[in-house]
């Protein structure tokens, strides 16, 4: 399971990828693999404000339904409009062709309190047991 | 502490993701997935381990006065060698649970059950024999039987190659008694999928020899293993009744379309008496299977309205593999539903269309 080193985590199994202003996010690749066959996205329009641990998109398989939190607070600059017509991209794809959102952070300090990759996979060692 | 089936071992080999379900821990889909599993048992063929459902035998002179009491089907239709679908009511016509009955020889049944009311069926069963009196032995064999399923179009050919059963001459819910793999095993020409297939009930100690004998046989035909995951959307895409959805203590088979299994014309049973009123006033509520027009997966519990007007919930709901569309089991109150009329589920806060369609959703009619 890969978790890129450029990368920032949270415990709900997002990651973060801050580049000049803009924050991209999508879901871990432990998530998508958890998840199963993703068949279903629904992604916040451009403009909504998001808030760090709320819900702002909604990720299915066949079985499940899992929410997906914000990061951090910030306002959607852009959503990734290819997802919803086809959703497993994310299964096979999670950090790249996979990417939900890109928002643009209230307070960019708050990526701070995130997880970096080696905190992460810690984490989800101990999540295990 | 879950249960495991005596294949709980070759599970883990094969990669599959364990989840808790009825007191079990079992498969819900293997590598493969839910979807290529799903479809491969509509093309091709599936092996299930359904261990984790429980069997229930029923012995003596007055067996059949027994199941003719507890059930709501006609069991005295049954010959030996065959199968009948056949649901348990309480008195007040709730259900108690929905099985299958085998009429193994002259006074000897064998109720295949859920999982997840077993205990409670057995306790029924014990409750009802002592209070009327009938003459009858019970038995909970579910630890003693280990039960797979081959379902799919290629299952007859698959199972062919290891038994020496007469396959082609076995129809449609009957069973014979037969050696698989060397292995006495009752074969019934039964399913949950809506496919062509088997259900082989197997002492529990030789159900892995069996099912490696069934992967081996299988593996140019394309079987793969199937999960939980995929048997719940093959069964939903048929409509088929799940307790605990679209049957419970408290949802009668009358509201859930299963009136063919309920016999009035035979002497008293449990729960008669009140399936009898419930139809001569019209049942209060019904079942509808609706198809997503809109984007967006219906999920059990999710509200179903009529325009603005809440009018139940939905029992079950799945993304269906074979249609690539959000499909659903809904209970709502009894009207002059027709296939083709709009209705709408509320998914994650919205109100999407949904149309009624005349069961089963695959194939689409």
């Amino acid at each position: 399971m890969e978790f890129p080193e450029e990368l920032k985590y949270t415990e709900d199994h997002e990651w973060v990828l801050a580049e000049d202003d803009l924050c991209t996010v999508g879901i871990t690749d432990h998530a998508q693999e958890s998840l199963g066959d993703i068949v279903f996205v629904e992604l916040p329009e451009v403009g909504t404000q998001v808030f760090a641990g709320k819900a702002f998109a909604v990720v299915e398989s066949v079985k499940a339904v899992s929410d997906v939190y914000a990061p951090i607070s910030g306002t959607i600059e852009e959503v990734n409009e290819e997802l919803p017509d086809a959703p497993e991209v994310i299964n096979t794809s999670p950090y790249d062709d996979g990417w939900m959102v890109k928002i643009r952070p209230d307070d960019p300090s708050q990526l701070d309190e995130l997880m970096d990759a080696d905190a992460y996979r810690e984490f989800l060692e101990n999540e295990d047991q | 502490m879950l249960k495991k089936t005596a294949l709980h071992g070759i599970h883990r080999l094969l990669g599959a993701k364990m989840v808790p379900f009825a007191g079990w821990e079992m498969p819900v889909n293997y590598p493969t997935g839910v979807i290529e599993e799903h479809l491969a048992v509509r093309r091709k063929a599936g092996l299930f381990d359904v261990s984790h459902m429980g069997q229930i035998r029923v012995t003596g002179f007055q067996a059949l006065a027994f199941i003719q009491y507890l059930t709501t089907n006609d069991a005295s239709q049954l010959t030996p060698g065959q199968v009948q679908y056949t649901i348990i009511c309480y008195p007040n016509g709730g259900t108690v649970d929905d099985t299958t009955l085998y009429r193994v020889g002259n006074g000897e049944y064998l109720f295949c059950v859920n999982a997840s009311r077993c205990d409670e069926d057995f306790a029924w069963m014990e409750t009802i024999a002592a209070e009327k009196g009938f003459d009858v032995q019970l038995a909970n064999l579910s630890d003693e039987y280990g039960l797979l399923a081959l379902q799919g179009p290629a299952a007859g050919a698959i199972l062919g190659k290891i038994t020496g059963a007469g396959l082609a001459g076995l129809p449609s819910f009957h069973f014979v008694e037969e050696k698989v793999a060397g292995v006495c095993a009752l074969i019934s020409r039964t399913g949950y999928t809506g496919e062509d297939g088997f259900e082989l009930y197997l002492p529990a100690n030789e159900t892995a020899a069996v099912w490696n004998a069934l992967m081996d046989a299988g593996q140019d035909q394309g079987l793969l293993p199937v999960g939980l995951g995929a048997r719940d959307t093959l069964r939903l895409e048929k409509k088929y009744a799940l307790y605990g959805h679209e049957l419970s203590a408290d949802i009668t088979p009358l509201e859930a379309g299963l009136a063919w299994v309920v016999k009035f014309d035979k002497a008293d049973f449990n729960g008669k008496a009140a399936l009898e009123e419930l139809k001569r006033n019209g049942i209060p509520r019904q079942l509808v299977c609706l198809q997503m027009e809109e984007a967006g997966i219906p999920r059990e519990k999710y509200l179903v309205y009529d325009g603005d007007r809440p009018i139940g919930t939905v029992t079950s709901g799945t993304l269906s593999p074979s249609l690539r569309q959000g499909i659903a089991i809904a209970l709502v109150a009894a009207g002059s539903w027709k296939p083709g009329q709009r209705l709408k589920i509320d998914i994650h806060g919205r109100k999407r269309s949904a149309l009624i369609i005349k069961p089963p959703f695959y194939p689409p009619r």
